[in-house]
């Protein structure tokens, strides 16, 4: 076991980031069209990197799976976006967003990281509204607030409920400036199968084109991955369908160290689901509980209408537990207080799958109208899926995979334990602890793509200035070409009997029975029996039909699951090694009276960074030790 | 709920298409219209054959990317639902349902029930955005913007570029997705200095891949998003105004 260094700068933490600023080397700007940089992920992180490094004058190769690069899953992001502006006068501030996320994060976070982020973003706000992103406003004209869970000011700026779309159709269209400009190339329906190695640097990636089928090598001064998180690994997720871990899997397997991966969020306001056959799970927004009061009835043989259920015999759980944040209690909390009730058998709906999300009081206090202003698109959206009408009946939620804090292991530099491989967005670990709060992920998103790669990373090419990039020739991406030939040759030719989708919803059930909410030690060792036996029976058993040489969406999911076969098998020995309770981290041995996760930080205060050994059996274990010296470690409290 | 299927196949964007019939049997009506075809393709999995192509990511709306063409509408019956969204509560046991992709020239067929969109990026590309570098950026609340405007605006942005305005355009027309970039932009003090480039230059891109505007108005009808056809007219009176140079006035 090593102990890992986070490179984090001397120096008190409100100007280290200043600081480090002038201390990293730069690249004289007419020096940097000589570097080429490749961004694998065209989300939030992608996008806002490779047009802010297009901008800066690196030459930028982008690529996207996707037949655009407005299509990544960012989009789906609802709520909103924090930024420290305290526009509102109510005390916000730089520290105060920084205290509650490193709180939020249950205090699994690295104090510079999140500092830094708090830093920027305000930053954030003033880039995407120079963009055109048409954020919500109040009459005066002036930027208008939400709040959102686990905060108690007003700093998550919108616009309606598709605060996610306007950012990514923002970053988009910076991007889409550069391609224009030439400075990036962008390679759409271009998925990430393999990382390129030499000598220790990673040099480029092979690709496979999903119209044509065409692999293709692309090498680079450095690799940036902006690919997102891994939730699809439930199957079930509030997750795109093509969201998935095998861009950070693969470069994992080449020697990224992976942290944290049992750190997963399942967000509380998802629609349940209705049978056996659904896809996926759609989130409603959290703002929602902004305005939204959430219950179940005192008796679990509740048989009336909704309607007819008088106030005493309702439970407003989250208000009953939690009277200082009631509804608005960060997620985990939430999420955990609602598998208590439906586990109580108190759950509502069909199924009893859920718990309501009732906006009656709302609507009779601001009117129809104002609460249609603010949440019309959901509601809308909710009637579509559900076909129930909100404004009439309580909506139905229950939590679902969302977010994952885990990813690969970066640096202060968000740099790999690989030099000149990167992580940006949901695909490193670095700012959210054990828990995201609600609208932190685009910050961290644009944060990390807009104001901290750019720089950080001309500290890792200065140096070679003058050096020629590593040729598509070398041996190295032989190696990699062949790997990921020998890889769609074997799963056309397994010829067996179960469709990719079929292994990879009975994988989701054993990850969501054994690490989804809860977890305990038997349950994970037999999460740790089950995934490698299914796996097997899916190496010999899947049935892959069509060709490697058009459109074969069959094909590009087989990759991706045997990849998440190994990572699920990596999430649960990683919970099962962290012996305590930390945000979305819920190990049933570890907790209070009270039945709240109980934190163990003599033990548990570090980073687990896992590395790929050969065999997913006995990864080799590292540690990053957290060093709190701004923040003190205390119990969170949202009561 | 049973249902028959008449779907478009077509394995290259080559290869002649031809319609094949597929039954669809027990069908929640709480399922999606997306998970119906999921179904239709673990079964024809299970007979050896290869799975109906289709277009399709987030599930909920939002990304753009799915998108057919339903009984001969853009997104099948229901008004203002993209294809991921739409229900099988809004069919009935036993009906037929014909399945095309996008049709229009500006769309080739990549296989099946999928087609290749990038015209759209190239619209964008051509000055679909407000030229500002990262950190060049005054403070958010220097530019205050009436909440009338940054709604209308909000309305034009909400497009999600899925293509069913060119798709159930009878000249396959782009200009529903263009006007609501355009107008989205150029409508907000950010956008003002690069406002007559901009319709200029989006407009003669458009043109190069798409058909003309004859104000059929289908694409409005077919816009999941409720795009409105208002912005079309925004879009021209700017290509005007950039047409007549030296006249150029907000």
């Amino acid at each position: 076991m090593t102990v890992l260094d986070s490179r984090v700068p001397d120096g008190p933490l409100a100007t280290k980031w200043e600081d480090h600023k002038f201390d990293m080397k730069l690249v004289n700007p007419n020096n940097k069209r000589k570097f080429e940089i490749i961004v694998v992920g065209t989300g939030l992180a992608g996008a806002s990197a490779a047009a802010t490094l297009g901008e800066l004058g690196y030459r930028v190769k982008a690529f996207t799976y996707h037949d655009s690069a407005r299509r990544a899953h960012s989009i789906a992001a609802q709520g909103g976006i924090n930024a420290a502006k305290n526009y509102h006068g109510d005390g916000d501030s730089v520290y105060r967003l920084f205290y509650d996320t490193i709180k939020g994060g249950d205090y699994r976070s690295r104090e510079a990281n999140v500092h830094r982020l708090a830093e920027v973003s305000n930053n954030i706000i003033d880039q995407c509204v120079a963009q055109g992103v048409p954020f919500a406003r109040e009459y005066g004209g002036l930027l208008d607030n939400r709040s959102f869970g686990g905060a108690q000011v007003s700093r998550t700026f919108y616009a309606r409920g598709q605060t996610g779309q306007q950012l990514l159709l923002g970053a988009y269209q910076a991007l889409s400036r550069q391609v224009k400009a030439g400075s990036v190339e962008l390679h759409t329906n271009q998925e990430m199968l393999e990382l390129v190695v030499v000598d220790g640097h990673a040099v480029g990636i092979v690709t496979r084109d999903l119209v044509t089928g065409e692999i293709t090598r692309h090498s680079a001064h450095a690799v940036v991955l902006g690919t997102g998180g891994y939730s699809n690994a439930f199957y079930l997720s509030t997750m795109a369908m093509s969201c998935n871990a095998t861009a950070i899997w693969r470069a994992h397997r080449k020697g990224a160290f992976f942290a944290n991966p049992c750190y997963t969020q399942i967000h509380p306001t998802a629609i349940p689901s209705s049978d056996e056959f659904q896809s996926k799970l759609t989130l409603m927004s959290e703002s929602l509980r902004n305005d939204g009061r959430i219950w179940v009835p005192k008796d679990p043989d509740e048989s009336r209408a909704v309607a007819d259920i008088p106030e005493q015999d309702r439970d407003y759980y989250l208000e009953r537990k939690y009277p200082s944040f009631g509804n608005l209690a960060p997620r985990d909390i939430s999420s955990r207080a609602a598998k208590v009730v439906v586990d109580e058998g108190r759950g509502v709906g069909p199924l009893k799958n859920g718990v309501y999300l009732d906006f009656a009081d709302a609507i009779s206090r601001l009117g129809r109208e104002a609460v249609a202003d603010k949440y019309g698109n959901l509601f809308d959206m909710y009637e579509r899926i559900t076909g129930e009408n909100p404004y009439e009946v309580p909506m139905r939620i229950y939590p679902a995979p969302h977010y994952t804090m885990g990813g690969l292991w970066v640096d202060y530099h968000l740099q790999t334990t690989i030099p000149g491989l990167f992580a940006i967005g949901e695909a490193n670990f670095s700012d959210h602890g054990a828990n995201r709060l609600g609208a932190s992920a685009l910050m961290q998103g644009l944060a990390d793509g807009y104001f901290v790669l750019p720089y950080t990373i001309g500290d890792y090419l200065a140096p070679q200035l003058g050096q020629p990039k590593v040729e598509v020739t070398a041996p190295e991406f032989d190696e990699a070409e062949a790997e990921v030939r020998g890889r769609i040759d074997h799963y056309l030719g397994v010829g067996g009997s179960r469709s990719v989708d079929w292994f990879h919803r009975e994988l989701g059930k054993i990850l969501w029975d054994y690490c989804g909410m809860g977890r305990n030690q038997a349950g994970l060792e037999k999460a740790l029996s089950e995934i490698p036996a299914l796996r097997e029976e899916f190496e010999s058993d899947v049935r892959v039909l069509g060709s490697a040489e058009s459109l074969n969406s069959s094909l590009e999911k087989v990759g991706r699951v045997a990849d998440t076969f190994e990572l699920a098998e990596l999430m649960c020995r990683d919970a099962l090694t962290r012996e305590e309770s930390c945000g979305g981290h819920f190990r049933e041995e570890h907790q209070t009276e009270e039945g709240e996760a109980q934190r163990d930080d003599e033990n548990f205060a570090h980073v687990t960074a896992w590395e790929w050994s050969g065999d997913s059996a006995s990864p080799n274990e590292h540690r990053e030790a957290l060093v709190y010296e701004e923040v003190q470690l205390t119990t969170r409290s949202y009561k | 709920m049973n249902l028959t299927l008449r779907v478009w196949r077509q394995a290259g964007p080559d290869a002649p298409g031809r319609f094949e019939t597929y039954e669809a049997r027990d069908v929640s009506p709480d399922s999606s219209f997306l998970e119906m075809l999921d179904l239709v393709n673990e079964d024809l999995i299970a007979q050896g054959e290869v799975p109906i192509e289709f277009m399709h990511d987030c599930r909920e709306g939002i990304c753009g990317t799915c998108g057919m063409m339903i009984n001969g509408q853009a997104h099948g019956p229901q008004a203002l639902t993209a294809t991921c969204q739409l229900h099988m509560r809004t069919f009935s046991d036993g009906d037929e349902i014909v399945l095309e992709p996008w049709r229009a020239t500006g769309f080739p067929i990549i296989k099946d029930l999928v087609v290749d969109r990038s015209a759209f990026d190239r619209i964008i590309e051509s000055g679909g955005y407000v030229t500002v570098d990262t950190n060049s950026a005054p403070d958010a609340n220097l530019i205050p913007i009436p909440k009338e405007t940054a709604d209308l605006a909000m309305d034009a942005a909400a497009c999600i570029g899925c293509g069913a305005c060119v798709a159930a355009c009878p000249n396959g027309a782009a200009q529903l997705f263009t006007s609501a970039k355009v107008a989205q932009l150029n409508m907000l003090p950010q956008g003002q200095a690069e406002r007559y480039d901009r319709a200029e230059h989006m407009v003669e891109v458009m043109e190069e891949h798409f058909g003309s505007c004859t104000n059929m108005g289908e694409c409005e009808a077919a816009c999941p998003k409720g795009i409105s056809i208002d912005f079309i007219a925004m879009m021209n009176k700017d290509y005007r105004k950039a047409k007549f140079r030296g006249r150029r006035s907000a």
